[in-house]
């Protein structure tokens, strides 16, 4: 296929676009001849086409009665076993009797167009979407005789008074929902955790002793003053517990690589992260024993727990927060201090 | 006789007041031309209309608040448990209204069927070819309602409050968060506060059953005006032309289909809600902002996101006391965008480099413009690539393979995988139209072989018919843009030079390998040749690698 062959016949306009017409190598035959149906030769045909479809919308009729017969029949927890379905009867019942009757009365209707209509194909002219000369011309008459009685365009300190005030109309629209949400301020940075604080067990709400961990064992844990909340103010209770959610871990001491400045912030090896990955914010739920990583389910950012919580694998790109640990004077699991740095995923002011 | 004609009473009541025949002589027998591939866009109308239907019973009994209750409806498992009013009352159309599971879940499978029916249609849009002029407008319009359906879903995913829907809005709080300056301001105004906080449901919940669908519904009647005022395109074929539109009266026969179609598509989403479990939100229990499922998915069309935010590799900036998160700022916030942005402006893009300012009424057919057709399927790959990233852990499990490798295998994968889709497919669409070419020059192989009198084997070709080899060549011989004079002649520069080279090379690379259709000259040679040699094709000669099925071989 060489390129001469490509050359344009004739250029469709001056510009130089991209199509050319040339003459049709085979000239356009109209349309195909119609092909009658059997329904359309053969009476009996269509007389079966006829019963067929009308014994699907009748079908249909009694299948939307057993629908409504099964609405106040079933039991709202009689449970359907039938092969591999299994589930709610009332349901499936009711669904299936509704499902089957519209998909009846739609094929009907389909074989009916396609069996017993009349299915010879007609042609209609289409017209350009663009307006003709004329109409271009008289509408543009109207607009200038328009614009002309406005004065819209000699009296242009009317119409930039009139733009500067429906410009500024926008600013209230956005200023009015200023009150959908405080400031952020300083809440990100914080939780509830604090100096003094015990570690308690997140389902138990007990404090945690060191003998109570073995080495290996992971801990779902949570500030003391967690729980008081939920009576108080349960949308607190959530929002704190949606940062102040920790890992509590028991790792050999021999295995632990400690970050300068962080050598007593363990007690025997038992160390202390935020469980809000610093991905995006998931909890972080899966704890692989022997090499000490835990498992965000959300996207898979792997930490390392004894060296720090660095990022081992993942989307995630900052280590999990360490909580500061010390034991309070009954011998209890208590935070130092708060955490360090704010806990979960990054953001623009965080530094 | 026919001019005294009246409508019979309650019609004419109406028609004093609006005057129907005006309106209606022209629409009743409006022609419809008929394709499996125009479905795709009723399937997408028809899920919405459900979603409508199924979503007003929903509200009866959802109750979009976040305050606190205790459970006593009849699921036994969760009784006594503290949770939100929304999750309760999903629990109570679950449990304890008849006909309220079924619904739910109908509304759920309907909303996965509308974005998957409205993904395909504009894949058929694409590769078709309808975009083009005067279409442009209604391609945006669609794809605006692509865009807001997806929205639209993943905030109804939002409202029930169950532990599922509540990480997905998490993972999405944070994504917000990583946007550079306004992050956090924006979370606080969407959600009231901190994450999870108690607004967020009655909030969505407007949006969801208001303000989404409100916006939908007036693009949807935008959209079917122009549908109509365009009138619909045509694959080309005799007596089909751009100046016609050839197919079935709307009354009638395109009434009994598209009606009936609807019923059969109600039929079968509610088929899926009787019988096929979606989002048992039961199982998951209340949000609990300290706890998460493992293996969680999120709706389908999600999936490609969530893909991009797990392959991406951890980089994060730290500068002059500020934080930018790569590893969400370009999986989430750039390239989706970016992706979607050219999605939509794609017609313009192609309309510039092709230079081509006609109307187009008759579709093409993909392989016809094969570099079209490989940005498709390179934007097809692409999609799908991150989509199968989206569920790598799956993937690593099921196939016993290494997550790591499965990761690092889809970060190269999304990048090289689009590449070379795109050139298998555009190589494709060109041996498809060699073979077009074949078939019209030389017809159809019978299987015959014959041997001549020298003792030379050849197979016996049969020419096709003319309605065929009509639609075979109906269609534009597309020659790339060419770029202009260098200097005008008053030997002044062109102006945009650069940028008119630019567009010249990008229009040889879209128009210049497509095979375009024999002339009548080489339609007739190729017939005199093949008439000389008895209709006999040389054996020899055959290298191509296609073969026509034809009914008499079959
Ligand atoms: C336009 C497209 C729409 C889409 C894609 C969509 C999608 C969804 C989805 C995925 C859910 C979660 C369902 C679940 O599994 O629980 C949902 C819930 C809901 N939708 Fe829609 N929806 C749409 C329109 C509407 C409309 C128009 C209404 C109301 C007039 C509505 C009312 C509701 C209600 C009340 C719920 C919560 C009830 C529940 O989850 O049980 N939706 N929607
Ligand atoms: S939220 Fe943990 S990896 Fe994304």
């Amino acid at each position: 296929m060489s390129d001469d062959k490509n050359l344009p016949v004739v250029k469709d306009d001056g510009e130089h676009h991209g199509a050319v017409e040339v003459a049709e190598p085979i000239p356009d035959p109209g349309l195909e001849p119609h092909e009658p149906r059997i329904t359309d030769i053969d009476p009996k045909a269509a007389d079966r086409v006829e019963r067929q479809v009308s014994a699907m919308f009748g079908l249909a009729t009694l299948l939307v009665l057993g629908a409504c017969v099964a609405y106040f029949a079933i039991g709202r927890d009689s449970i359907l076993q039938f092969g591999p379905l299994s589930g709610n009867a009332n349901n499936m019942v009711m669904g299936l009797c509704i499902g089957l009757a519209l998909f009846l009365i739609g094929a009907g209707a389909i074989q009916w167009a396609k069996k017993l209509m009349v299915d010879e194909e007609i042609s209609e002219d289409r017209h350009a979407a663009h307006s003709s000369p004329e109409q271009i011309a008289e509408i543009t008459e109207a607009f200038k005789q328009g614009t002309a009685e406005s004065g819209f365009g000699r009296r242009k300190m009317i119409r930039n008074s009139l733009i500067g005030a429906l410009g500024v109309l926008g600013l209230p629209a956005i200023i009015f929902l200023r009150d959908l949400g405080p400031l952020p301020g300083r809440s990100l940075y914080n939780t509830i955790w604090a100096k003094g604080i015990r570690v308690v067990n997140d389902v138990t709400d007990r404090p945690i002793k060191p003998s109570d961990l073995i080495v290996g064992q992971l801990v779902n844990a949570a500030p003391a003053n967690l729980a008081p909340l939920q009576e108080e103010n349960p949308t607190e209770y959530q929002n704190a517990k949606a940062k102040a959610a920790v890992i509590v871990v028991r790792i050999k001491p021999s295995e632990i690589r400690t970050k300068p400045g962080r050598e007593n912030w363990g007690i025997d090896g038992i160390l202390c992260y935020s469980k809000i990955c610093t991905h995006v914010g998931c909890p972080i739920s899966l704890y692989e024993q022997t090499t000490h990583h835990v498992l965000c389910p959300c996207h898979q950012s792997t930490f390392d727990l004894s060296d720090s919580a660095k990022v081992v694998f993942g989307p995630a790109a900052r280590p999990l927060p360490q909580l500061p640990l010390a034991l309070d004077s009954e011998g209890y699991l208590v935070a130092q201090s708060g955490f360090t740095e704010p806990v979960g995923p990054s953001f623009w002011e965080r530094g | 006789m026919s001019n005294t004609q009246e409508f019979p009473p309650p019609v004419k009541w109406v028609d004093d007041r609006l005057g129907i025949a005006k309106i209606g002589k022209k629409n009743l027998r409006k022609v419809f031309p008929d394709h499996w591939s125009f479905m795709l866009g009723e399937i997408a109308l028809y899920s919405f209309i459900i979603l409508i239907l199924t979503g007003t019973f929903l509200t009866f009994w959802f109750k979009p608040s976040m305050a606190e209750v205790q459970y006593n409806g009849s699921y036994s498992l969760l009784k006594g448990l503290h949770m939100s009013e929304a999750y309760a009352s999903t629990l109570d159309i679950t449990f304890d209204v008849r006909g309220g599971l079924l619904v739910r879940q109908i509304h759920h499978w309907a909303a996965v069927l509308f974005i998957a029916a409205m993904m395909v249609h504009l894949l058929r849009m694409f590769f078709t070819g309808a975009f083009r002029k005067p279409r442009e407008l209604n391609w945006l319009i669609g794809f605006g309602m692509l865009f807001l359906g997806i929205i639209e879903g993943f905030i109804g995913y939002g409202l029930p409050d169950d532990l599922l829907s509540g990480t997905g809005l998490r993972i999405t709080n944070g994504m917000i968060q990583a946007s550079p300056i306004v992050g956090t301001y924006m979370n606080f105004f969407i959600f009231g506060g901190e994450f999870p906080g108690d607004e967020f449901v009655s909030r969505f919940f407007i949006v969801h059953v208001l303000l989404i669908p409100g916006i939908i519904l007036g693009l949807v009647t935008a959209h079917l005006f122009l549908v109509v005022y365009h009138k619909h395109t045509q694959y080309a074929g005799p007596g089909r032309t751009q100046k016609n539109v050839v197919g079935y009266p709307l009354f009638p026969v395109y009434t009994a289909k598209a009606g009936g179609f609807f019923f059969v598509v109600f039929g079968i989403t509610a088929l899926m809600g009787a019988l096929m479990q979606i989002n048992p939100v039961w199982l998951y229990g209340p949000y609990n902002p300290a706890e998460v499922t493992a293996g969680s998915q999120p709706d389908w069309y999600m999936g490609w996101l969530e893909g991009a935010v797990r392959i991406f590799p951890g980089f994060e900036s730290h500068f002059w006391g500020i934080t930018l998160g790569w590893n969400l700022l370009i999986p989430a916030l750039i390239i989706p965008p970016a992706f979607v942005t050219l999605v939509a402006l794609y017609p313009f893009i192609e309309g510039w480099i092709s230079g081509d300012k006609r109307e187009h009424h008759l579709l093409d057919r993909p392989r016809d413009v094969p570099t079209r057709t490989g940005v498709g399927v390179g934007f097809i790959t692409f999609y799908a690539l991150l989509w199968i990233g989206g569920g790598n852990d799956l993937i690593a499990t099921h196939f016993g393979v290494s997550l790591n490798h499965v990761t690092w295998f889809l970060r190269f994968a999304v990048i090289l995988g689009p590449i070379l889709a795109f050139w298998v497919a555009r190589r494709w669409a060109i041996s498809l139209q060699r073979a077009d070419y074949a078939r019209l020059t030389h017809g159809l192989e019978t299987g015959v072989i014959v041997r001549s009198p020298e003792g030379k084997y050849t197979e016996k070709h049969q020419p096709i018919s003319t309605y065929e080899a009509y639609s075979l060549t109906a269609r534009d011989r597309v020659v790339p843009h060419e770029i202009g004079p260098e200097t005008d002649d008053n030997g002044v520069r062109a102006p945009r030079r650069a940028l008119n080279k630019a567009r010249a090379a990008l229009s040889r690379f879209y128009f210049a390998d497509a095979v375009q259709k024999p002339t009548a000259q080489e339609l007739e040679e190729a017939h005199e040749h093949a008439h000389d040699a008895d209709e006999i094709h040389e054996l020899t000669e055959d290298t191509e690698t296609y073969r026509e099925v034809t009914s008499d071989r079959s």
